[in-house]
């Protein structure tokens, strides 16, 4: 048997968790540097997978598989294509900088005791978070996959209701209320959406009879698997309803803005550019996987809603006062164009949309934590309270305003690529619809443009003519996003040549081709 | 004589009960009323045992008379200690266990 | 020599990479560094075009690919460029000017602290500008297209402390992208139609007929709007007055020579696709005529001498946009005149931040006069620019625009008279506002006034040494700002000539084509004609500035003057229509958000609650209910199996 490579990716995270929270109460800073290791050998770990994975070979590669619960038929089954090694690499890139950037945001009060312990809390949780997260892209097991669906909600639910943002206005128990408030509104957004999930996998458990994405597809291809067609869409509607929760998706994306604007800013980025991924990577995976011709019925209204989320966020990140809140609309906004992606049905827009997973991480990494570093001088997450920064902390308005930039997809940074293969695959096949969401490229420009010049320009306030530039710590968190900002701005091949073929496979599960170009066409 | 009767006899007893457990306060009436239901059903066990000619009714009988006996106890127990709290054996004063 | 064209673009990206990165260490340095980058540019530039002259007309293009840049089914974008004789042409004024304005903006920028900084925004301009003309497929334009609005963004808001800089440059970048919305467009539209997006295919496809005219005049008109983002065009021309809230050296360079010319780049590098697209080619001409009319109003009536240029850009660029809009007659004449354009705008610009300079920053017109004793370099080099862009015989601006007048009236028909008319009309106009500026500012009285006060410092360019209260001294500008304002001057005179003699038409036919128009009037009456609406111009503008004193305030004016302060009510449109209508629409989505979309789970939850809440009731803890509801719920159940059993 050959090594579990993608269980012991897996695995690290989750010992290191356990490791950490058992440190001492005295050992505080122990705790974070052994998060930070264990981060580390994780970010090892799944430089390893994308060495050893072949994008030329098999579907599904690294593959585990071991009996479980044998009475359902659930297996313990791990494999990974190319768009899930993409995301176990942002994930396992993203959380060591998640864990540096919030090295002081759990730390005791100094009207709290000494021997105060979440400080290992914290960092634990966050671990835990990275091995479920890791964990379900490598799931190929429908109910498997469920199960870490959910369980990475209990995590989450504690990040950010536990450890919120010390910026807040108003009275202590007024920004406990609020944290509270966000972080059930979280948990039980989450939870219906998983409940309706649960009735769908019970469901095709009565259908397919066993719960293993491989062979179900295998024998939907087959058609050794008959779904009536009304079974299927309903199938597919409890599927992707949970999908559209986490991704989050128009109008089920009000859980987003409360979550991101309480939470610490490392939390923020934790929701949005990882566990929210799994969402989106879940559509491509299971909804268009096991349900093509569904996926195809639902395609029409799914890409409205895909539109309005692109528009309406934009509009809503203009409209903003909080700085973290408009990254949240920003990100659904982002989020639209994601699932456009993903439905358009075309390579072009596949692939856009899994660079954009994986792009929309890192540009939302890149401007929340600097936005997170901004917000814990200042103590205050209001857009008003700030102005002329850039005078006293050029460094940091510079990395702001690339991180900015990354967010309105200037060519040149990743984020432009993905996007602008969203919209070229949309509009292959659905014009209209590549036109108005080209709006959203104005749109994008006038938040982040708007939100740099009432920050950073003009003249400096009272206080922030002596704000601190970014610290050595700091630095090292944004310094390296930058670069691989740029890095797969100019050069995303590394990327594209592992996601290319899996967005094949998934083209061929939907039996779709694209829209051949109208004068090639004519010859 | 017709067992049937003795059916009818039952369910009175039991309503007669039953009656009494949902209108009087005084927890020793209760207590009685119970007692009356108890045997209400013992009758109809007895009596089912004639009617079918097996001993199960006779035998399910004996373990109700136990068990009351033994409920009894129980009851008693906490309806004096009760009355030594609150001086008062009405049902209605031990309304606490709401939400 | 293809593996020449790459350099050109990463000299002055390292520049940029280095200043921007290198920290405080290179303070001292980095102007210098700056500086030699963009000449190394020039230098291979002229390399390269040497080489060029040396090969026959047909086989100049050179081509290099250095890599895929985004590999996915069925989309191929190669970082891969194609320098051909329009390629070459730009290079060469990108390059050559800008490295002229690097020299000045050492002067110009010597006491501001933060001059490395603006010098790696100057070399990342010129790095995405040399990207935007060399590549050789329109997303790789984007990049470069995109590249030189970023520095734009950075050098209009360059002294972002004052509020309005930094307004300034939001609004370029804003109104740019709607442009750019168009570029996005346009390149989706080639990539459905053509399969590719690259020069080669797509031009070669729609020259040769293979794709609908509906669809290529569409892609031409989705061009057009990008073209008109960046080049100030009606209807997004209202950024670049805004945009002169930036250094002066940026003015002359970014939103005079070079960048605003981006436009008429790209239409003249889609030729194939206009010339296809007839509808669409005369939607390009009356863009170009209205904006020639609209720039040379407006310029009129500005008091801020930036701003009075800025108008003037826009309909210099407007004259362009309506020679390339004439098709193969005109491309070659709306390059050219872009050329000539580049020496004497950015001659003007160097002239007027010399002034300036020499001012205490002051930019109102109506507060200089008889500068000319005092600014003798300045004077002759801004009045060389001045007979240039009016067109004055044997300037270099007389023989580029007289071309496009010509060119205007033979389209033929009544477009032809129409446009033609415009074009001479924009011509009288030119006249009158440039000796208007002219006359303001080294003629006539000293209306000197005392520097602002330091409550106002903010609105004052630093690196003035103002002395408040006291009268401005104005003083000739050191050697590195006069020498660029010198040799721009000897551009601005001569270009015109040389390229007349030299065949510049010749020179760029292989890659525009080019094909000789046939004018209802004959070449010497268009020729007679431009020579008098000019004097005809310069003859108003002296009768009213030249021999009235000129009031040190401005008059009210009449209705058309006064809307052309206000650049034509264009903002103010805008503001009633986009700014206030929009803040109205996000203020109210995000009170839909909060009350609807999130009301409606919030009200769930919220019933929810009070529904557990009436349910709680029940639990009364009184015995007897209990046991009432017992008793009941047995007889339900024991009522509904015998009536199953009766069933």
């Amino acid at each position: 048997m050959s090594f579990p490579l993608l269980t012991v990716t897996a695995a690290v995270p989750a010992v290191g968790a356990v490791l950490t929270a058992a440190v001492p109460a005295a050992r505080r800073t122990a705790a974070k540097w052994l998060a930070l290791l264990v981060s580390l050998a994780t970010l090892v770990l799944a430089a390893v997978v994308f060495a050893r994975f072949e994008p030329g070979g098999d579907r599904y590669q690294l593959t585990e598989s071991h009996a479980w619960i044998k009475d359902f038929g659930v297996r313990y089954e791990l494999g990974v294509d190319g768009i899930g090694v993409a995301l176990i690499g942002l994930t396992a890139l993203l959380i060591p900088f998640i864990v540096l950037a919030g090295w002081h945001d759990a730390d005791p009060l100094e009207t709290q005791s000494k021997r105060w312990r979440p400080t290992q809390g914290f960092f634990a949780l966050i671990l835990m978070v990275e091995a479920m997260v890791i964990l379900s892209f490598e799931a190929t097991d429908v109910f498997l996959f469920y199960i870490l669906f959910e369980a990475m909600l209990i995590p989450m639910y504690f990040l950010i209701g536990g450890f919120g943002d010390r910026a807040h206005s108003g009275t202590d128990e007024n920004a406990a209320a609020q944290r509270s408030y966000a972080a059930v509104k979280f948990l039980l957004y989450n939870l219906a959406g998983g409940l309706i999930m649960l009735a769908a996998v019970i469901g095709l458990y009565v259908v397919a009879g066993n719960f293993s994405l491989t062979e179900i597809a295998e024998a939907r291809a087959n058609g050794q698997l008959d779904m009536a067609t009304s079974t299927e869409r309903w199938l597919f509607l409890g599927f992707f309803f949970a999908f559209a929760v986490k991704a989050p998706l128009w109008p089920l994306h009000t859980w987003l803005p409360n979550a991101m604007g309480e939470a610490t800013a490392p939390v923020a980025v934790l929701i949005t550019a990882v566990v929210d991924k799994v969402g989106t990577f879940a559509m491509l995976r299971f909804c268009l996987g096991l349900f093509p011709e569904a996926s195809k019925w639902a395609t029409p209204a799914i890409i409205v809603l895909a539109l309005i989320s692109i528009v309406y966020g934009a509009l809503l990140a203009v409209g903003q006062r909080d700085i973290k809140r408009l990254v949240a609309y920003a990100s659904i906004s982002h989020f639209g164009f994601i699932i456009m992606g993903i439905f358009a049905m075309t390579s072009q827009g596949q692939s856009g949309a899994t660079l954009y997973m994986v792009n929309h991480g890192i540009s939302t990494a890149a401007l929340m934590l600097v936005a997170g570093f901004l917000i814990s001088r200042r103590g205050s997450r209001l857009i008003a309270d700030y102005g002329g920064v850039q005078k006293a902390a050029p460094v940091l308005a510079g990395t702001f305003l690339i991180g900015g930039l990354a967010t309105l997809s200037l060519p040149g940074l990743a984020p432009f690529v993905s996007e602008f293969l969203v919209l070229v695959g949309t509009f292959a096949r659905y014009p209209v619809a590549g036109i108005v969401a080209t709006t959203g490229i104005v749109l994008a420009a006038l938040y982040v443009l708007v939100l740099y010049q009432r920050t950073m320009t003009g003249p400096a306030k009272e206080e922030t003519r002596n704000m601190p530039d970014l610290r050595a710590r700091e630095l090292v968190v944004v310094a390296p996003l930058i670069a691989v900002l740029i890095l797969l701005g100019v050069y995303p091949q590394p990327l594209t040549d592992v996601v290319n073929p899996a967005v094949r496979h998934t083209m061929s599960d939907v039996q779709q081709k694209d829209p051949s170009p109208e004068v090639e066409a004519a010859k | 004589m017709n067992p049937v009767n003795y059916l009818y006899l039952a369910a009175l007893l039991f309503t007669i009960g039953a009656t009494g457990v949902l209108i009087r306060r005084n927890a020793i009436v209760l207590f009685m009323c119970v007692e009356l239901m108890l045997n209400a059903c013992n009758l109809a066990f007895v009596a089912f045992s004639r009617m079918h000619g097996n001993l199960d009714g006779q035998v399910i009988a004996f373990f109700t008379m136990v068990v009351a006996a033994a409920e009894v106890v129980v009851g008693l127990a906490i309806i004096v200690s009760v009355f030594r709290a609150r001086h008062s054996a009405s049902v209605d004063d031990a309304s606490l266990m709401k939400l | 020599m293809d593996n020449l064209i790459a350099l050109l673009v990463a000299a002055p990206l390292l520049g940029a990479a280095v200043l921007l990165t290198g920290g405080r260490r290179l303070d001292k340095a980095g102007h210098w560094l700056g500086t030699l980058l963009a000449a190394v540019s020039f230098v291979i530039g002229l390399v390269l075009f040497a080489d060029m002259l040396g090969k026959s007309a047909d086989d100049r293009t050179l081509h290099q690919t250095l890599y895929t840049w985004i590999p996915v089914e069925g989309f191929q974008a190669d970082i891969a460029f194609q320098l051909d004789q329009l390629s070459m042409t730009f290079v060469l004024l990108i390059t050559g000017v800008g490295t002229l304005i690097h020299v000045y903006s050492i002067g110009y920028m010597e006491h501001d602290e933060r001059r490395r900084r603006f010098f790696g925004y100057l070399n990342l301009f010129v790095a995405a500008m040399l990207l935007l003309v060399l590549a050789d497929n329109y997303l790789l334009l984007y990049f470069g297209w995109e590249g030189v609005g970023l520095a734009s963004y950075l050098l209009i808001g360059f002294w972002q402390h004052k509020p309005s800089a930094a307004t300034a440059a939001k609004k370029a970048f804003l109104v740019n992208r709607v442009g750019d919305m168009g570029l996005s467009i346009a390149i989706m539209l080639m990539f459905t139609t053509f399969g590719t997006f690259a020069f080669g295919p797509v031009l070669d496809a729609a020259a040769g007929g293979d794709a609908s005219e509906g669809k290529l005049t569409a892609v031409a008109l989705m061009l057009l709007l990008a073209a008109c983002g960046k080049s100030a065009q009606v209807p997004l021309q209202s950024w670049l007055g805004d945009a002169m809230e930036g250094p002066t050296p940026v003015s002359a360079l970014i939103h005079a020579a070079t960048m605003v010319t981006a436009g008429v780049y790209l239409i003249v590098r889609s030729a194939d696709i206009f010339n296809a697209a007839p509808d669409a080619q005369l939607v390009v001409t009356v863009v170009g005529a209205v904006t020639l009319l609209f720039g040379a109003i407006v310029g009129c009536a500005k008091d801020d001498i930036k701003k009075a240029l800025a108008g003037s850009t826009m309909s210099q660029i407007g004259y362009m946009v309506l020679a390339a809009g004439l098709g193969p007659i005109g491309y070659a004449f709306a390059i050219m005149h872009l050329v000539t354009h580049g020496f004497f705008k950015a001659g003007l610009f160097l002239g007027a931040g010399s002034v300036m300079h020499g001012m205490n920053d002051e930019v109102d017109m109506r507060k200089y006069g008889g500068l000319r004793k005092y600014m003798p370099v300045t004077f002759v080099t801004f009045g060389l620019g001045y007979l240039a862009i009016i067109g004055f015989p044997g300037l270099s601006g007389f023989f580029s625009k007289d071309k496009i007048i010509e060119a205007a009236f033979a389209k033929g028909g009544t477009e032809g008279w129409i446009l033609g008319a415009c074009a001479l009309l924009g011509a009288a106009i030119t006249a009158y506002y440039m000796t208007r500026v002219m006359i303001m500012t080294f003629f006539g009285e000293k209306r000197w006034q005392p520097a602002p006060d330091p409550d106002k410092a903010a609105s004052v360019e630093p690196g003035a040494d103002a002395h408040p209260g006291e009268l401005p001294h104005p003083h000739e500008s050191p050697k590195s700002m006069t020498l660029p304002m010198i040799l721009l001057a000897v551009g601005s005179v001569g270009a015109g000539a040389f390229f007349e003699y030299a065949g510049f038409v010749e020179w760029l036919e292989p890659v525009t084509g080019f094909e000789h128009g046939h004018s209802p009037l004959s070449a010497a009456a268009v020729t007679t004609a431009t020579v008098v609406v000019m004097l005809l111009g310069v003859g108003v503008a002296y009768l009213q500035y030249g021999r009235r004193p000129v009031p040190a305030v401005a008059p009210r004016g009449s209705l058309l003057t006064r809307a052309a302060r206000r650049d034509l009510l264009q903002d103010d449109f805008n503001h009633v229509v986009f700014v206030r209508g929009g803040t109205h629409l996000t203020r109210s989505l995000v009170y839909v958000d909060h009350s609807l979309v999130d009301g409606v789970v919030n009200g769930t939850a919220a019933s929810v609650g009070g529904l557990s809440g009436r349910l709680r009731k029940l639990q009364n803890g009184y015995a007897r209910s209990y046991a009432v509801s017992m008793f009941g719920g047995t007889a339900v159940l024991i009522a509904a199996t015998l009536l199953m059993r009766a069933v």
